[in-house]
Order: C-alpha cells, then sequence, then structure tokens
C-alpha cells in the first residue's frame, strides 16, 4: 500500500477531533434541551394517533415512551423538583400503546401518588391508571397490590386499600401476603409494621432500580422511626425511675434499659440531646423519616439515596 | 531517460469475501520504456496488462516494488499532470456531451481557462469527431466513445500516453485512423505506452514489444528479434493442379484452387522445392516469403496448458 | 487544489440536474398547494399550523430521499461504470474527489431547498394572507433540516466509499431512522449498566443525532429556538458531517479500484 501518509495522518487526526468536538456539542445540545424535548414529544398527546403513527410498531414506540417517563421522573426527582407534570401524560401513553407493560403501572403507583418532591402529587390519576392496568391485565397481583398501596399510603383510605388486597386475593398465583395484608388493614392500619411490610412486597416485586431505591429509602426511614420511638421509651421510663434525665446513652445502657448503644442503619450512634430527645446524627441520608430529626430541621434541597448495592 | 521504469512491480488480490485466497495478478515486473518510443505491452486476455496499466495510474496500490515515470515515482501528484490515460473499454458521464466531457477533463487536468475552448476543439478534429461534439454521450457508439476516450488522454498534451486496448471497438478505418494517430503522437518526441491482445497491430506499430502471459513477463525486444528466433516459412503458387510427391515430402500444406496450387513450407526446403517444379515442368507463379509474427511466436512460446488458461481467463 | 474540488462539485451538481433530480419539486409543489388549499376550507385555526408541519416534514423527508439516493452512488458508481479511471489519472488526488462529491451533492440540496423554501413561504401567504414575526422561526428550521442533509449527504458518500449502493441505502436509511430517535437511544444507554452502559452511550453519541436538529413541530407552535441551539447545532452538525468525510477519505484513500 502506497497511499498518501500525509493525508492518511490529516485525516485520521481530523476524524477523532470532529468525533470528540460533535460530542462535546452534543452533550451542550442536551443541556440547552432537556426541557424542550418532551415539551415537543407530547404535542402529540393522543395515544391513538400515536398508535397510527408508530405504523404498528407500538411495542417499540411504548418501550420508547417508557424510557422517557424514566428518564423524565429520574432528572427531576436529582433536580429535587415541586412539578412533575409530565409524568401522568407519559406514563398514560406507555400504558395505551402498550397496555401489559406492568412496570410502567408500578412506576406510576410508586411516583405518580406521594407529594413533591418525591412523586408527581396525583393520586387520583395514579388510581386511574392502576385501573386501567388492572382492567387490561385481571391475572396479575401485583397490580391490585400497587392499587392497594396508593390507597393505603397516599390515600389513607383504608377501607378501599383492603377491599382492593381482598380482589387481589383472588387472582390465581397471587402471593400469600396479599391475604396477610388484607387482614393487615382491619385491625393494624397505620402500624409501621404494616408499612414495613408494604414497602418490602414493593420492594420485593419489581426490578424497577428506580422503584426499589424509593422503598428501600422508605424501609430505612421505617428502620429509624422504630429505633428512635424504641429509645425514646427507654429514655421517657429512665427518668420515670431516675427522676433525672440520662446524660448519655452510656448511662441507659448500664441502668440495663439498653443491651448496647444503639445505632442507626448507616451505622452511627444515635444522639442523646440534653433535653431528652433522640436525633439521628445525619438526618439528610433518610429522607422519608418523620422521627428523630433536629428541631426546626428542613429537608435538604438535594435528597439522598442510598443505592441498593 | 526512461519514459517509464518498472521496478519489480507486483499484486496480489485477495479475493473472496469470507475467507481470502491470494490471486497474484502481476508477478514482480521489470520494465523500461525508452521516451519516444511506442512500446506494446502483449498479452493473451487476462495476463495482467490491465493490472499493470491500473497500477502505473494509482488505481490500485501494488503489493511490492515501484515505478517511475519521466523519473519521478508514480505516486508523485506531478506525475498526473504529464500522462494521459484510456481505460480498456472506456466509458463517460453520459449525460455530458463530448464538449463539456473534455471540458471537465481539461480543468482537472489543470489546463489553463484561456486554452481548453481551442484545445477541445483541436482534439475533436483530431480523433474525427468535429461534429458531435454538442451530442450527449448516452447517444454515442462504441467505436465513438474509444474516440472520446483517446480525446480525453490527449487532450492536455500529455508526454507520456497510456492506452489499454486502444483499437476495440473500432471499425477497419478507425483501427487505421488510431494507429496513424499514435505514430502522430510518436512524431511528436511523445511516449506511447499500449497494451493489445490483437499481434497485428503491435506488429505494426511497435518499435519494442513485451510480451506477459499469466501476470508473468516472457519476453522484451524488437518485434523482428523476438520473431526471428521463430523459424520462417514461404508461400509458392504454382499454375496446374498437379501436386508432386517429392514437394508433400517435404512436408508442405497444399491447397488446389482452380487451376493453381498453393503450397506453404519450410523456408530451409525453399530450394528443393523449387528443383522439384522445374524437373516437373510445373510453371512457380509466385515464391512469398511468410514472416513469423508474434501469433507464431506465441504459439510456440505458450506452452499448451497455459494456453488454455489463457483462453478461458 | 480548491479549483479542482470546485469543479468536481460542479460536475456533480449538473449530474444530478440532469438526471432529473429536480423534478420532485414538482411533486412537492403539488403536495403543498393541494394541502393549502384544502386546509383553508376545512379549518381556520390550524391552518397555518399544518401547512409548516407538512411543509417543513416533506422539505426534510424529499431531501433525505435524494441525499440517500444520489450518496450512495456518488463512489460506488463511479467505480462500477469505471469514469473513476479517467478522473484520478488526472491531478486530481482522492481525497478531492471525495471532498468535492460531497460539496455537490450539498449544493444540489441547498437549491433543491430553496425552492421549497419559496413553496413553503407561498402557501404560508396564501393561508394567512401575510407574515408574522415568528414566521421568521421557519427559516431557523429549514436551516436545521439544511444541516441534516449535510450529514446525511456525507453518511452517504461514507457508505458509499466501501459498500455497494444497496447495502448503502439500507445503512443509510436505518442510521436516519436510528439518529431521529437519539435521544431516546441515550436514554437507554443511561439506563444499562457496566461495560453494556459505556458501549451503549458510546455509540449513542457516535450515531447522527437527528432529534435536536428537528424543530419543525415547535415552530409550528411559533415557539422560539434560542440561539444558543442554533449555534450549537450547527457547530454539531458540521463537525460530524467532517468527521464522516474523514471517514470516507480514510476508506477511499486506500482502496484498490478494481
Amino acid at each position: 500500500m502506497r497511499a498518501s501518509r500525509r493525508v492518511t495522518i490529516t485525516a485520521s487526526v481530523l476524524l477523532l477531533g470532529c468525533m470528540l468536538g460533535s460530542a462535546v456539542l452534543l452533550h451542550r445540545v442536551d443541556q440547552v434541551r432537556t426541557g424542550a424535548t418532551l415539551q415537543e414529544i407530547l404535542y402529540i398527546t393522543s395515544p391513538n394517533v400515536l398508535k397510527r403513527m408508530s405504523l404498528g410498531y407500538e411495542g417499540l414506540l411504548a418501550d420508547v415512551y417508557w424510557t422517557r417517563a424514566v428518564q423524565y421522573f429520574g432528572r427531576k426527582h436529582m433536580a429535587y423538583s415541586q412539578h412533575y407534570d409530565l409524568l401522568a401524560p407519559l406514563l398514560e401513553i406507555t400504558t395505551a400503546l402498550d397496555p401489559h407493560l406492568v412496570v410502567a403501572y408500578q412506576f406510576g403507583a410508586s411516583f405518580l401518588a406521594p407529594h413533591p418532591p418525591n412523586g408527581a402529587g396525583m393520586p387520583e390519576r395514579a388510581i386511574h391508571l392502576m385501573e386501567y392496568g388492572i382492567q387490561n391485565n385481571p391475572d396479575d397481583w401485583k397490580l391490585y397490590y400497587n392499587l392497594g398501596f396508593i390507597y393505603y399510603m397516599d390515600k389513607k383510605d383504608y377501607a378501599s386499600a383492603a377491599e382492593v388486597f381482598e380482589r387481589g386475593t383472588k387472582v390465581a398465583n397471587a402471593h400469600p401476603f396479599m391475604k396477610i395484608l388484607a387482614a393487615q388493614m382491619a385491625q393494624h392500619a397505620g402500624d409501621l409494621q404494616t408499612a414495613r411490610m408494604l414497602w418490602l412486597a414493593t420492594y420485593q416485586t419489581t426490578q424497577e432500580k428506580q422503584i426499589r431505591a424509593n422503598a428501600v429509602a422508605h424501609l430505612r426511614a421505617l428502620q429509624v422511626d422504630e429505633d428512635v420511638m424504641h429509645l425514646q421509651d427507654a429514655v421517657t421510663q429512665y427518668g420515670r425511675r431516675t427522676g433525672h434525665l440520662p446524660s448519655s446513652m452510656s448511662s441507659l445502657v448500664a441502668a440495663g434499659m439498653l443491651r448496647g448503644i444503639p445505632v442507626d442503619p448507616d451505622g452511627h450512634p444515635y444522639k442523646l440531646m440534653p433535653d431528652g430527645r433522640i436525633e439521628v446524627r445525619q438526618p439528610d441520608d433518610f429522607p422519608f423519616i418523620e422521627k428523630g430529626m433536629p428541631l426546626g430541621y428542613k429537608p435538604p434541597a438535594k435528597p439522598k439515596f442510598k443505592s441498593l448495592e | 531517460m526512461a519514459a517509464i521504469e518498472i521496478i519489480g512491480l507486483e499484486k496480489t488480490y485477495s479475493v473472496g469475501f469470507w475467507r481470502k485466497r491470494p490471486k497474484r495478478a502481476l508477478l514482480p515486473l521489470q520494465l523500461a520504456v525508452e521516451e519516444g518510443e511506442i512500446f506494446g505491452f502483449l498479452g493473451p486476455n487476462g495476463a495482467g496488462k490491465t493490472t499493470t496499466l491500473k497500477l502505473l495510474m494509482g488505481l490500485v496500490f501494488p503489493t511490492s516494488g515501484s515505478a517511475r515515470i519521466l523519473g519521478m515515482e508514480w505516486s508523485d501528484p506531478r506525475v498526473k499532470a504529464q500522462i494521459g490515460f484510456l481505460p480498456e473499454q472506456p466509458y463517460f458521464y453520459d449525460y455530458l456531451t463530448a464538449r463539456e466531457l473534455l471540458e471537465y477533463y481539461a480543468q482537472l487536468s489543470g489546463v489553463p481557462a484561456k486554452d481548453r475552448r481551442p484545445r477541445v476543439e483541436a482534439v475533436l478534429h483530431r480523433v474525427g469527431l468535429p461534429d458531435v461534439g454538442g451530442v450527449q454521450l448516452r447517444k454515442f457508439s462504441k467505436g465513438m466513445l474509444q474516440r472520446v476516450g483517446i480525446a480525453q488522454a490527449i487532450l492536455h498534451e500529455p508526454r507520456v500516453v497510456f492506452l489499454d486496448e486502444p483499437m476495440s471497438g473500432l471499425d477497419p478505418m478507425g483501427r487505421r485512423e488510431v494507429r496513424d494517430l499514435m505514430e502522430q503522437l510518436k512524431h511528436e518526441g511523445k511516449t506511447v505506452f499500449f497494451s493489445t491482445h490483437i499481434l497485428a497491430d503491435a506488429e505494426a506499430l511497435c518499435d519494442r514489444v513485451a510480451i506477459i502471459h499469466l501476470g508473468e513477463l516472457r519476453g522484451v525486444g524488437v518485434v523482428a528479434d523476438l520473431t526471428s528466433s521463430v523459424h520462417g516459412r514461404v508461400e509458392m503458387v504454382w499454375q496446374g493442379t498437379v501436386v508432386p510427391l517429392s514437394i508433400r515430402a517435404l512436408g508442405a500444406e497444399c491447397h488446389v484452387t482452380g487451376d493453381t496450387v498453393r503450397a506453404v513450407l519450410a523456408e530451409e526446403n525453399q530450394d528443393a522445392a523449387i528443383e522439384t517444379l522445374r524437373r516437373e515442368h510445373l510453371r512457380l507463379i509466385s515464391v512469398i516469403p511468410v514472416r513469423a509474427s508474434l501469433e507464431d511466436y506465441f504459439v510456440q512460446k505458450l506452452k499448451p496448458e497455459e494456453k488454455m488458461a489463457g483462453v478461458t481467463a | 487544489m480548491s479549483g479542482r474540488i470546485v469543479h468536481i462539485a460542479s460536475n456533480t451538481f449538473r449530474e444530478a440536474v440532469r438526471d432529473r433530480v429536480l423534478y420532485n419539486l414538482i411533486a412537492f409543489a403539488l403536495l403543498l398547494s393541494g394541502a393549502a388549499i384544502l386546509v383553508g376550507q376545512i379549518s381556520i385555526d390550524i391552518e397555518k399550523l399544518v401547512v409548516i408541519n407538512l411543509g417543513l416534514t416533506a422539505v426534510s423527508l424529499f431531501g433525505v430521499v435524494i441525499a440517500i439516493f444520489i450518496g450512495i452512488g456518488l463512489v460506488s458508481k463511479e467505480i462500477e461504470k469505471r469514469t473513476l479511471y479517467t478522473v484520478l489519472s488526472r491531478p486530481v488526488r482522492r481525497w478531492e474527489f471525495i471532498v468535492g462529491k460531497f460539496f455537490g451533492l450539498a449544493g444540489t440540496l441547498v437549491v433543491n431547498t430553496f425552492f421549497m423554501a419559496i413553496g413553503v413561504f407561498g402557501a404560508l401567504l396564501y393561508v394567512a394572507h401575510r407574515f408574522n414575526k415568528p414566521d421568521a422561526w421557519v427559516l431557523v428550521a429549514l436551516y436545521f433540516i439544511i444541516l441534516q442533509f449535510l450529514m446525511i449527504c456525507a453518511l452517504g458518500l461514507l457508505f458509499s466509499s466501501f459498500s455497494s449502493p444497496l447495502l448503502s441505502a439500507v445503512f443509510a436509511f436505518a442510521l436516519f431512522v436510528i439518529g431521529s430517535f437519539a435521544e431516546d437511544l441515550r436514554g437507554f444507554a443511561a439506563m444499562a449498566h457496566g461495560v453494556s452502559r459505556w458501549l451503549a452511550t458510546g455509540a449513542a453519541y457516535l450515531v447522527p443525532n437527528f432529534s435536536a436538529l428537528n424543530v419543525i413541530s415547535s415552530v409550528a407552535h411559533e415557539q422560539a429556538v434560542s440561539g444558543q441551539l442554533i449555534w450549537y447545532n450547527t457547530g454539531y452538525a458540521l463537525l460530524y458531517a467532517a468527521m464522516a468525510l474523514c471517514g470516507a477519505v480514510l476508506i477511499f484513500e486506500h482502496r484498490d479500484l478494481k
């Protein structure tokens, strides 16, 4: 081969340079367009029109919209957004294009109903989405579970939750805990244990990363809440027995009220405040806790999610 | 200085899509062509003539070896302004007229703008197409395209002209014109390197020839030198229908036509045959030497199995 | 050297014109005038929207089809018909040939798009009776469409430099479709893990990204296009086209023209 070496070298260098440059610029373009992109996508909001435009490739288009929904929520959630206006239409389009995409319904159950910044704050639309899902997949017990979950967690409507769980137990192959949940609703609604069971079930019934991370965060928060309640009891008991507040955790241990210095799920010891309150050392690491926060605590602009690994 | 100097030029193609097999199109070739000569590059179809020309034109890259044209490396861009090339069975942009095509090529060859028009007109005249300059090439016959091809090869007045099978597709008149044109180029001091599988053309034109077969050079030299090694024959014609037995015994091929006999026999038996005719009182009409042609050279030099290969290739 | 590129480019343009490529303008004109008349009678509110959407989409699709069908033949056809032999045996470098071909095809498309643009604005005037300020964004959309054409031309040339026209057409169309979903492709890539994530991200950045160059619907809704986007898109499209051209040059430069 004796092609001109100069041309070869020049072209190779230029090629690499252009490749690099185009990637950089593409990245910039993405930054300029984050908001605009989805706005444009949703110029066509009618699933029926989209179905026709997909020329029979609805499955593929559903996958595309599903990815868009996940990306949309993920990006906004990272930014601690208060508005998730496009999540509902994106999920509705996804499920209209592919009514059997169960993970999309599960995603909706987890993130459509809760209040911002943890979700879109649209429990009604979430319920509507789940009913549509059940209508199309009546044999999937997970959907009943997810619908009951919304009623329980977001609507605090335990009667409806019980009814949905009950409906779910009738499905063939339904997980046995559906029966337990249905029973639990009547007696133990509002219990930490019930909540823990629900979140655990959510975690176990999906592979979707964001849903699982969300469930883990809730389970960790429940653990903290339970620990703090337990410790607070110990402090109260100590006070009742000795007439003064414990000076430190070790005095609680010494008094035989605790088996050891208690630690939170991250291994940090809980703090005993001078006024006898129990506090978490790193409240920012537990976005959903209801107990153990310092006085006047405000959640950070960017909530932290521990990864599953 | 040699106009073309080929130094061990070699080309091996790899053929096949999945499992590549090497196919040797040209074995290392050593050849020099002097300035101002008409050089014939001869060989049967598929011998490697076109491969050699493509290598010289930089259309394919050699596996090894190199070549110098007018003292410059073949890959030197400056060479290209000094050479003209007519490919085998040329085909041109058929949406252009002959005049447009030649003007385009003149532009690419760097002919100054003011010279282009006259140059194109002159060359159209020269190849015998003065009246069809404005006709689209898609309406041209094969012979006319060949003429356009020759026109584009000499358009920019190159010092060395490479012609791949320049006579193919031409009628006898056309062949004659192309021969004359090549002679003219020689008179203008240009070097002409042309390939052909037609021996008569080479014999009539070439100062020297090279013979190539199956990618290998088989001989280079002046045509007469090459053919002298092949024994000559004579053709004798006499009146009557009698063929003396002693002439037959000399190994002559005899044909009786009307009232004459035509016999072809080896040159060394000529005297014996004439003696016989005189004895038999037969009237001799003519004795013409049949000069050994390149064809005889081919027939005698190429081994039988190679001839087959040459035919099927 | 630049002279030869110009000559090759203008000959490429001449070839396209003589091969009656610009006849597509007739089909385009019929489509657009038919639509303008029909829409004008049917709906009052969205007639402008429809004309812009339909017009720009047609400009884009017609051009893409032309770019691909001419682009894929630019080099391979010249090799197949052996017209290249008499070009490359002149003082024309191989890279000049590629670059000249690119500019010739790009020029053809620019001229074609220019006439189509006149048609779109004509139809717009017909349905709206006057131009508004936001109509200027239609020009930006057209500019982006031309940028797309440049990328597709270069890609067509790239494929043409090593593959048969049929395969090249398949490749180019596939890339056009993939490129239109490139943002989603990057979305998919972001959801993968480990090595596959790297590979997918690499691939997503390597395929042409047409989504950002398609502002037809936002322009139809009279939305502004940010100046930043115009700059970045220009840079991106030019660099991408240059990259594909360099690839074509590299391949062609080493190719045996059998």
